[in-house]
């Protein structure tokens, strides 16, 4: 089941990419440039690794895409018309799933002041609090999981800034280099 | 380069500070198994270090203490040595991100050389989050300096056309 979510999604990650390497506009290859991070946020959400999703999200669908947007003023899209009503009822409609859907999650949270391992006695935070000092040395068991027994997370969140970083200066420095000419 | 920059007080005051600043993360990242912290924060607080250097003293006094290509050189060096630690692993015992040094050398607990690869780890990940920090602070605050090709020496400034 999960093999054939991950496909679709990755059939979604080359149609996004390619829609963002042709596309003329440079709003709508940003978009779908936040597309490709969001759909591969959910791929990691997916096969079980919640802290690259996050960092995923956070570097490259927010903080890429809002400053390449902040710092380059250059093609600016901007609507004159008013907003059509089908667009509104749209917006409010999926402001509406949104709400039932938060209210469900809302109910599977455990109680206020509960730690979430507690209810989970086979959770792995457990074997961490009991034997982090023993297994790895580490005094700081932040430090224990996140390089010991995480580490594989902590790589992936590495070669997500790495990649983000790689992006940045390809973009930028051609364009710094056509300001030249 | 005395006209460049912020104020007076501004610079004195980082003329002071950025040192303690600087030596604080390195704290923060070779106590990082130790005490709260680690190569995430205390690579950012370094990066913070040259941050602060650029916004009082402007950027070419930053980028001639560090280069963009000092910079680059230092986060595939962090990366590259992050990557070799854990395959070590493999060599050692066989298994990817295995802490090799704390099972065949135990030390004891809470001392300053102990937990195995874990300081190690801190410290390649400080040197790739400081230096790429830096480079993305240098990419979107300085997107109009025009870099020379693989040198990444400074050889213009060109003013913002609006």
């Amino acid at each position: 089941m999960i093999e054939i979510i991950v496909g679709l999604l990755l059939i979604f990650i080359v149609m996004a990419s390619i829609i963002a390497l042709e596309t003329k506009d440079l709003l709508s290859a940003v978009v779908s440039f936040g597309a490709v991070g969001a759909f591969c946020s959910i791929i990691y959400l997916l096969i079980g690794a919640p802290d690259i999703a996050i960092t995923q999200l956070v570097v490259e669908v927010l903080s890429l895409v809002i400053l390449i947007r902040a710092t380059i003023r250059k093609d600016l899209t901007t609507i004159d018309e008013d907003r059509d009503f089908f667009g509104l009822v749209a917006t409010l409609a999926i402001l509406f799933v949104f709400f039932l859907f938060g209210i469900e999650a809302l109910r599977w949270l455990p109680e206020f002041g509960t730690p979430a391992f507690v209810l989970n006695s086979s959770a792995p935070t457990n074997r961490y609090l009991l034997n982090g000092l023993k297994e790895t040395g580490a005094a700081n068991i932040v430090s224990a999981v996140l390089l010991d027994y995480r580490g594989y997370d902590t790589l992936g969140e590495a070669t997500v800034l790495f990649t983000s970083i790689l992006g940045a200066l390809a973009i930028l420095r051609i364009y710094a280099r056509k300001r030249r000419k | 380069m005395e006209e460049k920059g912020l104020s007076v007080i501004v610079k004195t005051v980082t003329r002071w500070l950025k040192g303690f600043i600087f030596l604080y993360g390195i704290y923060i990242v070779i106590y990082g198994h130790l005490t709260p912290g680690g190569g995430f924060p205390g690579g950012v607080i370094i990066a913070g270090t040259f941050i602060l250097i650029t916004l009082a003293f402007g950027k070419e006094y930053a980028l001639g203490k560090m280069g963009k290509l000092l910079a680059s050189e230092l986060d595939s060096i962090g990366a590259l040595l992050f990557l070799l630690i854990a395959s070590m692993g493999i060599y050692f015992t066989g298994t990817f991100f295995t802490n090799f040094i704390e099972k065949f050398h135990p030390t004891g607990n809470f001392r300053l050389f102990s937990a195995g690869i874990i300081p190690l780890c801190n410290l390649s990940i400080a040197m790739k989050v400081g230096a790429s920090l830096f480079m993305v602070f240098i990419i979107f605050a300085v997107v109009r300096v025009v870099f020379e090709d693989g040198k990444g020496k400074l050889i213009s400034t060109e003013k913002e056309k609006k």
